[in-house]
């Protein structure tokens, strides 16, 4: 079959759906190639390359009109669907959400109709996700972006002339787009930060050596179907919208890549926010296509507030077109393996194959577009956190010191209905030194427990005084007795306070 | 030569001050000035009892106070800040004889003539301040041996432990009914005998079931023991002096423990019943992670010390055993003088004694307010650019908070590894005492600096 490859029209855009080296893959498939003269020219793909691999250099009609197969990167115009016929497959992207005018009109012309965005998130389809190719791209041009626009370094240098602090770059939402700004902000040497409502991401996010930002909030998963983020409940956004403005406060550059899918953008930098940031700072929106993240952003230009830069490109992939082409290239030559099973340059659309069917929007007439859910999900479900041991002990320990209380008391009370008073007036003098040693020793600094030991064991040694009015005796046995006894606590004195005194005296500023 | 008045009078001077002896030691400025009113109120004890009680045999007893006096001082002259835990444990040892001796006389005292329910009480008291004696000597005498490196270090598990224990217990209690039964008949020397024995025994066995790593709890249960002996006594002597101050260091040792065990998070009795990880097999189950360690040299180390604006230094056990504190020291006066921010996390287990740590940092002159507690300065990892652990396992063991069923799960522990790079000065992988395999060898921003602490210590110090 006939692959049609025709130049972009679309203002400002570069990119082109194959590349020479692409193209020549796809010949060995079976394929004949045709590309528009000067279709590659803005991604630095001249005609000659085509030519050299194998490709025919064709007019914009003949392109139309004689392939069976035309690859796009963005959906056909008016009047290019209107040039399509009932047997020709268009694969490009074509977000039939946004555009149910397209898909009705192409479906009216019964062309099968396979959109790039629709190809279900699964592990088999990573090859041909080109969304996240271009998420990939966006994420590190919005770097470059911002590095165009910021007026200082990335990385921090002490140099002759001065110290550089490193610059901080804050990217909201870790998904492929977030961690490739991550990555190449950390590789510029800026102190990267990131936040995202999916925890599952922490992991990724510091694997890239930035900093995840947790929210103080009892956890909430973020994590929708497919892998995406979903809605977060009020109390959240709260939360996180504080964290956002404690943060805009102290970074340099702020690149957001939020998005929920089939919802607009949430707003979560507000014209406060942008306001309190420092004078050349940078924010770039990555959502500003799907109305932005920023509250300031403009779709498509970049426009200074209170001295705040405001990125708001929607075409950061078409701005590294040879880069984006060539990715782009190869997830629609990976589609189209799939869609030859033969290997002989027949596609067959396979609609029990789920990639197949997820990506095919228009087929025979009729609109297939939303398909079913994918059955997979990227993220493992979570697992429930096993009960915290805390609550336990806590119950444990409201009955424990009552039941012990009780006990004592108890025992006291047998006690003294028996004891002399003698006896009492001791056991008194003792429970009362019991509670004055607790409060002292509550005071004593741990850098200084060593000296409290050996003191207290000096102060112990009082003990002697046993042996003191024992020594007089005369009973012979006893005197040797409390001799020695006299002895071994005097060495205890001399040596536990002398070593005390030793020990302090060491203990200085 | 003085009435009874004055002893008293004396004796509550005495207490006085020994309560602000204590109360002193609540910070390093007037530490000091506690220590003498500890020396100040035991000499007024002394004077006092020896005017009031003594009337005989100055000689002798003037010979046992120099002879003793003497070897006491020598022995606290002489002895090295890093065998500290094992002096204090010998001296807990000589309170505890002391108690046994002094109980013993008294009870062969002829002169004593107490009768019915009077009787019975000083007889549970003579008892109870012997058993405690003989405890807290025998235990004191194995600490020592276990703390000098005489007796290893390893936790003796019996078989039966408890139940054998248990027996010592009931055995003891039973001999205590004979004793009374006996002495009021006249005699009793023969269960009082046999009581000590067991006591004895009892000591030996409790701290043969501890590991080296629990000695901080050991040796303030042992202190606190040493407490309760003396107050036991006074009951027993019907000496006020001797009561209040026993119950001021009982309970000032109860503390201790209490505060070891907290910075453990073991419970009392887990760490008096001996052993380690009675949970069964827990500890052998943590050791199958591995991974791999980045190894680094002296140089190297120098390098990121002196590139570093805050450096956190946690020393442990190994340091005192290598005595590396000194060129710690050295280093941390260069760094310093850098204009490098050191400072000190200690754990409040860290070494084998209550503080131990903090006595040897002082020793080598480490300036006391560069030297913080744990509680102090856990917060501060992430902004410190080098952590340096010295010689220390499981005080920074990261899976005390990551594995709450390991042996050390829940333990508080020095978070060093949230700082930009941790240092580990070891001597080779072996697990720490827990016998848990240590996570943070080998986090990612983990450097291992093999060999002994002093050596490679001077060799970074050449360097910086």
């Amino acid at each position: 079959m006939r692959i049609g490859v025709p130049r972009e029209l679309y203002t400002g855009e570069k990119r082109v759906a194959t590349t020479p080296e692409v193209a020549s893959q796809l010949i060995k498939m079976g394929f004949d190639v045709a590309v528009e003269s000067n279709a590659g020219a803005a991604a630095n793909f001249s005609d000659a390359t085509y030519e050299a691999a194998g490709c025919q250099v064709a007019t914009v009609d003949e392109i139309w009109s004689n392939s069976d197969i035309v690859l796009k990167v963005r959906g056909p115009d008016n009047a290019e669907a209107a040039g399509l016929k009932a047997d020709q497959t268009l694969i490009s992207f074509l977000w039939p959400a946004q555009n149910p005018e397209l898909l009705q009109q192409l479906s009216e012309r019964g062309v099968t109709a396979m959109a790039m965005d629709s190809i279900p998130r699964i592990s088999r389809a990573q090859k041909m996700d080109a969304l996240s190719s271009m998420a990939n791209i966006a994420g590190y041009r919005a770097v470059v972006e911002a590095a165009q626009h910021f007026g200082r370094f990335f990385t921090g240098q002490i140099t002759a002339a001065g110290k550089v602090p490193p610059a901080k770059v804050l990217v909201i939402g870790a998904g492929v787009a977030g961690l490739a700004a991550i990555g190449a902000a950390k590789s510029m040497g800026a102190i990267v930060r990131s936040f995202d409502t999916r925890p599952e991401v922490k992991e990724q996010i510091e694997s890239m050596n930035a900093e995840f930002l947790m929210l103080d909030f009892e956890d909430e998963d973020g994590s929708g179907e497919g892998g995406y983020a979903k809605v977060m409940s009020d109390e959240f956004i709260r939360a996180e919208m504080a964290l956002f403005a404690e943060q805009a406060r102290d970074v340099d550059i702020i690149i957001t890549t939020a998005l929920i899918p089939g919802r607009p953008a949430p707003r979560l930098i507000t014209a406060e926010m942008v306001e309190s940031m420092k004078a050349g700072s940078i924010i770039v929106d990555l959502a500003a296509e799907q109305g932005g993240n920023c509250e300031l952003t403009e779709p498509e230009q970049v426009v200074k507030h209170h001295g705040v830069t405001l990125i708001g490109y929607t075409d950061l992939p078409s701005r590294l077109a040879a880069q984006s082409s060539q990715l782009y290239a190869t997830n629609l030559r990976h589609l189209l393996t799939d869609l030859t099973p033969g290997k002989d340059g027949q596609i067959v659309v396979d609609m029990e194959d789920e990639v197949i069917r997820g990506a095919t929007v228009c087929k025979d007439g009729e609109t297939t577009w939303p398909s079913p859910a994918p059955k997979l999900s990227a993220a493992p479900p979570k697992t429930e956190p096993a009960p915290a041991p805390v609550a336990k002990e806590a119950k444990r320990s409201v009955a424990g010191p009552i039941i012990g209380m009780v006990l004592a008391g108890l025992a006291l009370l047998g006690l003294g209905s028996v004891a002399p008073a003698s006896f009492m007036q001791h056991f008194t003098v003792f429970v009362l030194a019991c509670f004055v040693g607790y409060m002292v020793i509550w005071n004593v600094t741990a850098a200084l427990h060593t000296p409290l030991m050996s003191v207290t064991n000096a102060i112990s040694s009082i003990i002697i005084i046993g042996a003191l009015l024992q020594i007089s005796s005369d009973n012979e046995l006893i005197m040797w007795i409390a001799a020695g006894t006299a002895l071994i606590a005097s060495i205890n004195i001399a040596g536990g306070f002398a070593v005390t005194r030793r020990m302090l005296e060491m203990f200085r500023r | 030569m003085i009435n009874a008045g004055v002893i008293t009078v004396s004796y509550i001077i005495a207490t006085i001050l020994f309560i602000l002896a204590l109360g002193g030691l609540s910070n390093q400025e007037t530490a000091r000035r506690g220590n003498w009113y500890g020396i100040i109120g035991m000499t007024i004890a002394l004077i006092a009892t020896v005017l009031g009680v003594v009337t005989q045999h100055y000689t002798i007893l003037l010979a046992a106070l120099v002879v003793g006096g003497s070897i006491g001082l020598l022995a606290a002259r002489r002895v090295q800040m890093t065998q500290m835990p094992e002096l204090v444990a010998i001296l807990h040892s000589l309170v505890g004889i002391a108690a046994v001796a002094v109980g013993y006389a008294n009870f062969m005292d002829p002169t004593n003539h107490l009768a019915g329910i009077e009787l019975t009480i000083h007889d549970i008291e003579t008892y109870i301040g012997i058993l405690i004696g003989a405890v807290t000597f025998s235990g004191s005498v194995i600490a020592f041996g276990k703390l000098s490196g005489r007796i290893s270090g390893k936790p003796l598990t019996l078989p039966g432990r408890h139940w054998f224990n248990l027996a010592l217990l009931i055995a003891s209690i039973w001999f205590a009914y004979q004793f009374v039964l006996q002495s009021a008949a006249g005699g009793g020397m023969q269960p009082l005998i046999i009581m000590t024995a067991i006591a004895l025994l009892f000591g030996i066995h409790m701290v043969m079931a501890i590991g080296g790593a629990d000695m901080p709890v050991v040796v303030s249960m042992l202190n606190s023991y040493s407490g309760w002996a003396a107050a036991a006594t006074g009951f027993m002597l019907s000496n006020d002096l001797l009561i209040v101050t026993g119950a001021l260091v009982g309970s000032s040792g109860a503390i201790l423990s209490y505060i070891m065990c907290r910075a453990m998070n073991r419970k009392f009795f887990a760490v008096i019943a001996g052993g380690f990880g009675t949970g069964g097999g827990t500890a052998a189950a943590a050791t199958d992670q591995d991974g791999e360690v980045v190894a680094i040299e002296a140089e190297e180390t120098a390098a990121l010390l002196t590139g570093a604006k805050q450096v956190m230094i946690i020393p442990g056990y190994g340091m005192a055993v290598a005595q590396a504190q000194h060129i710690v020291n050295e280093i941390t006066k260069v760094l310093r003088a850098k204009g490098i921010n050191v400072r000190f996390g200690i754990h409040p287990v860290a070494g084998r004694m209550p503080g131990h740590m903090n006595v040897l940092l002082a020793e080598a002159k480490v300036p006391y307010d560069i030297v913080y507690e744990m509680d102090e300065i856990n917060e501060d990892f992430p902004n410190v650019d080098v952590s340096i652990v010295i010689g220390a396992n499981d005080i920074v063991n990261p899976s005390a908070l990551t594995d709450p069923d390991g042996p050390i799960g829940g333990m508080p522990v020095l978070e060093c590894w949230k700082g930009e790079v941790s240092i580990v000065l070891k001597r080779s992988m072996a697990t720490g005492y827990a016998g848990v395999q240590n996570p943070l060898f080998f986090e990612e921003n983990t450097r291992m600096l093999f060999g002994d602490a002093k050596d490679t210590l001077e060799a970074v110090f050449k360097a910086i």
